[in-house]
């Protein structure tokens, strides 16, 4: 376990590096001057020349990239200031640090993904186990039924229906906005309510149509119809032995969809205007701001990694056969 | 094989008291095809410390009838008729409830294929364990013992570290005696196996085999044993029940079964199976054909398509109607049972010598 993990870490690291370069050198290539950008209309060589030497463009590419990478390690100076680790550079466009701006705006993709994540296991798989086990009953069609007409939906669909309908109609909801926990909890749970809700109708359809399916799919493997013919309970037979398997494909899908969200909800947050991960990703491709890019890329390509390994720490705890070695 | 008397020596038929008795089952599904007849009229007799050994091709309904003493047949998808009574209690229209204390306990099953059906989740003990507290309300200590004593008598080496082993951790054999030692955690009464030795080398198979034997003897249980390998149930039944396409078609003891077959079904058995001492160059002879759909179910006999006897059979008896199995020692043909007996003398006998 502990080897497993030490491996798994060293290999995420590499892959991080890996993730950098080809950033880096995609952007590089890409046929965009961000220094010609910046300088604007009245643009003359000399000044053209002054925004090289302060973005550090005018230096040889792997000397860039080195500074980049070895910067997220050491910190960096910039002629603005020090930048501590990990430093993920200054932006082009704005000019602040953007680790700081990450910083700021994480907490907001933080507790959109927690908040989302923990509705819609908990409904959604709940809810999808239910109707597996009242399979062909009414609560079954019902589940179905809602599932599959809310998966359908979008978020930029529901989004702006609900906002239209809690906020600008009736007015018993604020605008959606951020506020951190730590001032004010009550105000931090109803800021976020409705992008969370929002979001978590959608996925909760999804994981109530994939429990059941799996849930299904595993009521009829024959090692439940043994447990059964041993003489066990409908009742201990579905959420001991069909349960355990059935979770190996929704752990699957979890840890991807909360990878995802954690490098960003982008339609959620540009739906209800939300300043998260998403939004910053969104803003650095539009400016060409590589260090933007760079930094939002990395630092979600970070949680994808962390997830992937305890989504297969996951899976050993699931599946003995599974060995972490 | 044995010789030959010119009479009919019927075993007298069964009465109703027998320990397991199966009337007139009908087991159907419903499919998006129309209904699946996968049992179609069976009925049979099984006595204590006795084994009835059920033969016939894949889906002939060997398994489905099984699977429908235990009730474990889905009750969305099919539907059953008929009875079945073990030790007096009609089975076909008991609770789940009563089914869930009988399953384990009373009546329990081996299942085919050791490696899918033993949870790949829990330890083997744990797995043997569950029924005898359930069953017995045993603590989980006494349930411990219980299980380690089992696994020991089955022939598992180191039964108390292999307790909490999990079934990937067993070799093929090792994960069989489990599931046998499971099915016999709490003394059943009626055990059934559906072709537990199927997947196992043949060293194993014996094993095997010869554990079922010593534990009957034991525990005085009578055995259902399904399988398609005439080798295995004339070495291990006392009586033996041919089954074509969701019907049996010939029904008696082993020897007699075996050593003067009456059906042109089970003479298509005996001369497609492979003999040790048998003529490399000697072609094997096959039942031409494919087993019926039991979607649409031929006419009549519902052999006679494959039937190389059917032209002996005068006018269109074959195709228009159904030959009935009588009591006790039966077949279900057409054919007279002088015709029977000259065909099998002259034209079958000599294949299988």
């Amino acid at each position: 376990m502990f080897q497993f993990i030490i491996r798994r870490t060293v290999g995420a690291l590499v892959t991080l590096i890996l993730i950098g370069a080809a950033t880096f050198f995609l952007f590089v290539a890409a046929p965009s001057d961000y220094a010609s950008l910046a300088c604007g209309k009245d643009c003359s060589p000399a000044r053209l020349e002054d925004i090289r030497q302060a973005l550090g463009l005018n230096l040889p590419i792997h000397q860039q990239f080195w500074d980049f990478m070895s910067g997220i390690v050491m910190g960096r100076d910039f002629p603005t200031g020090h930048c501590s680790a990990p430093c993920l550079g200054q932006s082009f466009y704005s000019g602040d640090m953007v680790w700081s701006t990450i910083m700021d705006r994480f907490p907001t993709t933080l507790t959109l993904t927690a908040g989302g994540a923990v509705v819609f296991v908990i409904v959604g798989v709940g809810a999808g186990m239910i109707a597996a086990y009242k399979r062909g009953t009414m609560v079954d069609k019902v589940a179905t039924g809602v599932s599959m007409v809310l998966s359908s939906f979008q978020i930029y669909v529901l989004g702006p229906i609900v906002l239209l309908i809690f906020v600008y109609s009736t007015g018993w909801m604020d605008n959606p906005a951020y506020h951190p926990i730590t001032e004010n909890p009550w105000k931090w749970f109803t800021g976020l309510l409705l992008p969370v809700l929002v979001m978590a109708t959608i996925f909760t359809a999804q994981y109530t149509r994939m429990a059941r399916s799996s849930m299904i799919e595993q009521l009829a493997e024959e090692h439940v119809r043994t447990a059964r013919a041993k003489g066990m309970s409908n009742k201990y037979v579905f959420f001991r032995y069909a349960w355990r398997g059935s979770m190996i494909p929704i752990v699957t899908v979890l840890g991807i969809d909360i990878s995802a969200m954690l490098g960003g909800a982008v339609v959620t947050e540009l739906t209800f205007s939300l300043q998260g991960i998403g939004r910053l990703a969104v803003d650095g491709a539009v400016h060409k701001d590589l260090p933007l890019t760079m930094g939002v890329m990395l630092f979600g390509a970070f949680f994808i990694l962390i997830v992937n390994i305890l989504t297969d720490i996951a899976y050993a705890y699931i599946d003995p056969r599974v060995r972490l070695s | 094989m044995t010789t030959l008397t010119k009479t009919e020596d019927a075993p007298a038929p069964t009465g109703p008291e027998s320990f397991l008795s199966v009337r007139d089952l009908k087991v159907q599904f419903s499919t998006e095809d129309g209904i699946v007849k996968a049992v179609d009229g069976l009925s049979f007799d099984v006595e204590r410390g006795k084994t009835l050994g059920i033969v016939g091709e894949s889906g002939s309904g060997k398994s489905v009838t099984n699977l429908t003493i235990l009730g474990l047949h889905n009750p969305r998808t099919s539907t059953v008729d008929g009875e079945i009574v073990l030790d007096g209690k009609e089975l076909v229209t008991a609770t789940e409830k009563e089914l869930e204390q009988l399953r384990g306990n009373k009546m329990a099953m081996i299942f085919q294929d050791p490696l899918t059906a033993l949870s790949p989740f829990y330890t083997v003990g744990r797995q043997l364990s569950e029924p005898f507290m359930k069953h017995r309300g045993a603590s989980k200590k006494d349930a411990k013992d219980r299980a380690i004593q089992m696994l020991e008598k089955v022939g598992i080496p180191q039964p108390k570290a292999r307790f909490d082993d999990y079934p990937h951790q067993f070799s093929g054999g090792m994960r069989q005696r489990a599931m046998i030692a499971m099915a016999l955690m709490c003394d059943p009464e009626l055990l059934i196996a559906d072709e537990p030795t199927t997947a196992l080398d043949v060293t194993v198979q014996a094993q095997i085999l010869d554990l079922l034997k010593d534990l009957q003897q034991e525990f005085g249980s009578a055995i259902i044993f399904i399988t398609h390998d005439l080798g295995v149930i004339s070495n291990m039944a006392d009586d033996l029940l041919v089954m074509y396409a969701g019907r049996a078609v010939e029904r008696g003891s082993v020897r007699e079964v075996l050593g003067a077959p009456k059906h042109p079904y089970t003479w298509g058995l005996l001369s497609s199976m492979p003999r040790l001492d048998g003529d490399i160059n000697e072609a094997l002879e096959p039942i031409p054909g494919s087993p019926p759909s039991l979607l649409n179910p031929p006419s009549g006999c519902p052999f006679h398509p494959r039937c190389a006897f059917k032209d002996e059979v005068p006018g269109t008896l074959c195709t228009d109607s159904r030959p009935p199995l009588g009591e006790g020692r039966a077949s279900a043909c057409h054919l007279t049972a002088e015709q029977k007996q000259s065909i099998f003398i002259d034209k079958i006998q000599p294949r299988l010598r």
